[in-house]
């Protein structure tokens, strides 16, 4: 099968290509960028006038809630949804139903996602055995099955023995760590960011400080343990800075943020929106500034969706009963690129944001349109606008924040590894 | 998005009654009004008009509370409505399914308003936004967020005793990270514009930015009860002595409790008031609990009159409405 | 429109209850007046029939029949009945008499304070329109109008009786 998508214009950050130019597939892999080469007689042509062709986006978090949540997503669902949203490659965090703890259950996610084809799925292992923070995994063993990273999810590793044994561990193997940034002590009661708003709605509060304590402890131990941690999704400006001294300082420490956390802010909850209702929470508006700041600065170089479907009844509740995170796979692109409209960010470090930097984080070679790269691609019209809505959102779950808001830039075509794995009115 | 407040009808009037924060001056004047009439029918041999005869109050009450609820089930008796008291185990509705199934079925049974209590915040608000559209909503007490009726009365008993609220100062002691009733009261206050509010407590017991809706922070209490008219002690949560917010009632009586020596430091013509149930000797001593300055009885019985006036209100808002649909 | 003679037509009035009062031989009736024109007019008759028991003065907002349609009226005064009714003659007093929806809530009032021996009806003008089988005791004067005329008393400084002519709003099912 060869493929040509021509007359678009093709951002590829880690090769600094930005241009006008054709793209010619063969047997899955990326053949030429530019000039189609003589001879090259292709099966089928993509017109991409008008459209941006870039790699398949990278998305560091989103669960598929399969196995154990099928209520909720399974991987069917959810990858047609990320290729939906041009996602080529997700990392799906441990806290499955049974946890992400063995080989059977690597092996059982990426079989099921390999059957569907739709994108990668690369799952995130578990750092302790049923997420319970007391002892630690066959890191190196489930590395073979395909974990990519370990993350201990949303639950904490609360015994800081356990945690600096983890981190040594990881680094004398060279694995990557995935690091949410919350004290459990200060969050587990909280559904909400603790300030104005929550002291205004009587909600329980998350303080800043629940992040950035956490931060704190992470980056003295990725000091003395030299292990490659990645920290996030980050939601306050605090941590960002943390981070960026950090960097600075030499640290082997890379920062994501979730989309929402850089277009909502605490005044979104203040109806007791339950789509608002996230973690880490929606903080102020100076955390969101500080984010995008970090974002422009390179300290965030990774935006994930931190895609979360839920059931329709997850959310109908009093808010604090109802269960916090968004459905996010196919907001991802439309809302990044609402920062380079508004001038945050140029658009070619945007989409090395969303492939190529998320991927050095995970240390794979995706996210490129190099020569002989696998050909994981994505082509979007930057100027389509469409409404986010039960009738566009393919994810099983509909449950986001901008349910209602019209978006611009829309995915086209998703190839993975050569195929059309995605067309939009196709 | 624009987010229109659920509370109010297009014609800016009361649909339902969620909170205080937000509702005009005029509206909440309005209730004070109304509820000086229906104190004269409290005073009558025959205790009832028959106002909303014909209409269905449900009483939802997912939390434990006896005397709101009993205030309620006779305001709206008062008003010769028929008053069905529901008391819901709120283990057995954790599920926000089964708390709209719940709805559905009073909805089938032609309820006409839900009074309602529940132990999160926003409750009343999620009811209200999911209930048929001719159902009227009363919070009677949401989490920490709200409880609109208890802070009217307590606007109620203040104006009978001071007048215009103009000049008043007042002070809320206590735990007012988890009372529902102090932000009631702090959102009703400060529309009706008194001159101050003052929150009294230890920085364990008061929410973050709680100086951003309008107050004046104090950690003593002498120095916060000076040149005060209005003194409303909040009742501490036996609860809330386990964790790590206060170290023992003695050293809180002791801090923030009101006796007759701290109660010199107020006004000597303050009144104190307190939403009920009391602790004796935890946050008030009997003396000034049982004293010449204390109106917290006549709290109780102002409960029943401000009730009558709000449901009258918003049952009325309602009936304009069905009238001018037909 | 005709200004009407108010103070002649409450000075009849007196006379006639007085009259009235001595044919029942009534010696301590209850004065009660209907807000807010009853009122008025009930403080002239009572002070003109020098009665020792205070005025009671009724706000029927609690007891209307259309409370279903126009819910409640934004300024009521409240109902003070300082003596007890029980057993005792009350006479009633309104303005205009139109449908009779008016001494029809203002009875049951009444009844919901205690039982009075007797109510005598007095109103100022009695109307064309009555919905309700109640008729006056006493009577000012009588008018015959259409449905789109509305009088309306004015007052008490000085008392004026308006002709009103208005359009008659689509009526509701």
């Amino acid at each position: 099968m060869k493929l040509r998508i021509h007359g678009g214009r093709v951002i590829d950050p880690a090769n600094g290509i930005d241009m006008i130019a054709d793209l010619c597939i063969e047997g899955g892999r990326i053949t030429s960028v530019g000039v189609t080469p003589e001879g090259f007689s292709a099966d089928r042509e993509i017109d991409a006038s008008g459209s941006i062709v870039c790699p398949g986006l990278v998305d560091l978090q989103a669960r598929l809630r399969e196995p154990g949540q099928s209520h909720k997503g399974n991987i069917d669902t959810e990858t047609t949804a990320a290729a939906a949203g041009g996602v080529t490659t997700l990392c799906c965090p441990p806290d499955t139903d049974p946890v992400t703890d063995t080989p059977a259950v690597a092996n059982l996610i990426r079989e099921l996602a390999e059957l569907c084809g739709r994108t990668r799925v690369l799952p995130i292992g578990a750092i302790t055995p049923g997420l319970r923070g007391e002892q630690i995994c066959e890191m190196v063993i489930l590395s073979q099955a395909g974990c990519i990273a370990f993350s201990n999810a949303e639950h904490p590793i609360s015994n800081t023995e356990v945690l600096r044994r983890a981190m040594e561990y990881a680094a004398s193997h060279d694995l990557t760590l995935l690091l949410r940034p919350q004290d459990p002590w200060l969050a587990t009661a909280g559904c909400a960011h603790e300030g104005a708003v929550s002291t205004r709605l009587g909600l329980p509060g998350i303080p800043e400080f629940a992040e950035t304590l956490e931060v704190a402890r992470l980056l003295t131990l990725v000091d003395r343990t030299g292990a490659r941690t990645h920290i996030g999704p980050l939601s306050t400006a605090r941590a960002v800075q943390m981070i960026g001294r950090a960097q600075f300082d030499g640290l082997p420490v890379s920062a994501s943020v979730a989309i929402p956390h850089l277009h909502l802010t605490e005044m979104d909850i203040s109806d007791f929106n339950s789509q608002c209702h996230l973690r880490p929470p929606l903080r102020t508006q100076r955390d969101q500034e500080g984010l995008r700041q970090g974002l422009a600065k390179g300290v965030v170089t990774a935006i994930c969706s931190d895609h979360q479907p839920h059931d329709v009844d997850a959310k109908l509740a009093p808010f604090a009963a109802t269960e916090p995170g968004a459905s996010g796979l196919e907001t991802l692109l439309p809302l990044s690129l609402r920062l380079s409209d508004q001038g945050i960010v140029a658009l070619p470090d945007l989409i090395a944001t969303l492939t190529c930097y998320p991927a050095r984080i995970l240390g794979i070679p995706s996210g490129t349109l190099s020569h002989g790269a696998s050909a994981n691609i994505c082509i979007f019209d930057p100027e389509q606008y469409w409404t986010v809505g039960p009738e566009t959102l393919l994810s099983y779950g509909h449950n986001t924040p901008f349910l209602g808001w019209e978006l611009k830039g829309r995915v086209t075509h998703t190839l993975l590894e050569g195929r059309l794995v995605h067309e939009l009115n196709g | 998005m624009i987010q229109r407040d659920i509370q109010i009808d297009e014609s800016g009037r009361l649909r339902h009654f969620l909170t205080t924060e937000g509702v005009k001056r005029q509206l909440l004047t309005e209730i004070l009004d109304h509820a000086e009439n229906f104190t004269a029918v409290g005073n009558r041999s025959i205790k009832k008009v028959p106002l909303l005869r014909g209409s269905t109050i449900a009483n939802l009450f997912f939390e434990p509370s006896t005397r709101t609820r009993t205030t309620f089930e006779l305001a709206a008796k008062r008003l010769s409505a028929d008053v069905l008291n529901i008391n819901i185990n709120s283990s057995a509705t954790t599920k926000g399914e089964s708390l709209l199934d719940m709805l559905r079925n009073l909805e089938a049974m032609h309820c006409d308003m839900f009074i309602v209590r529940h132990a999160q915040s926003g409750a009343a608000h999620f009811i209200a936004r999911h209930v048929a559209p001719h159902i009227r909503v009363i919070n009677a007490g949401d989490g920490s967020h709200a409880h609109p009726t208890q802070a009217m009365l307590d606007m109620f008993t203040i104006r009978r005793h001071k007048g215009a609220f103009a000049d008043l100062r007042i002070a809320i002691v206590g735990d007012i990270m988890h009372s529902r009733v102090a932000r009631s009261q702090i959102h009703a206050l400060t529309t009706l514009g008194v001159q101050e509010v003052r929150v009294i407590g230890p920085q364990t017991l008061l929410p973050r930015k709680v100086e951003n809706l309008g107050v004046h922070v104090y950690h003593d209490l002498p120095a916060g009860l000076a040149d005060v008219d209005v003194i409303i002690m909040l009742r501490l949560q036996r609860e809330r002595m386990t964790g790590a917010l206060i170290p023992s009632e003695r050293e809180y009586f002791e801090l923030y409790g009101l006796t007759p020596e701290k109660l010199a430091f107020a006004k000597p013509d303050a009144i104190v008031m307190h939403p009920g149930p009391i602790n004796r000797g935890v946050e008030i001593s009997s003396e000034v609990a049982d004293g010449p300055q204390s109106v917290i009885l006549e709290q109780v019985s102002n409960g029943i009159a401000i009730r009558m006036a709000i449901m009258s209100i918003i049952m009325g808002n309602r009936f304009g409405d069905m009238g001018e649909q037909s | 429109m005709s200004e009407l003679d108010v103070t002649g037509l409450l000075g009849e009035i007196s006379s006639r209850l007085k009259h009235y009062l001595q044919q029942r031989r009534i010696d301590k009736p209850l004065m009660i007046g209907i807000h807010t024109g009853g009122v008025w007019i009930a403080q002239r008759l009572h002070h003109d029939l020098k009665l020792e028991d205070p005025l009671g003065t009724l706000n029927i907002a609690f007891y209307r029949d259309d409370f279903t349609r126009i819910g409640v009226h934004p300024q009521v005064k409240p109902s003070r009945l300082p003596v007890t009714v029980e057993n005792r003659h009350i006479i009633l007093v309104d303005d205009v008499l139109q449908t009779g929806r008016t001494v029809r809530a203002a009875l049951n009032e009444i009844f919901d304070y205690g039982r009075p021996a007797s109510v005598a009806l007095v109103v100022l003008v009695d109307r064309s329109g009555r919905e309700l089988p109640i008729e006056p005791t006493i009577t000012g004067m009588h008018l015959e109008l259409d449905a789109n005329q509305q009088i309306k008393l004015e007052g008490p400084e000085p008392f004026r009786l308006v002709r009103l002519e208005r359009e008659i709003p689509a009526i509701k099912p």
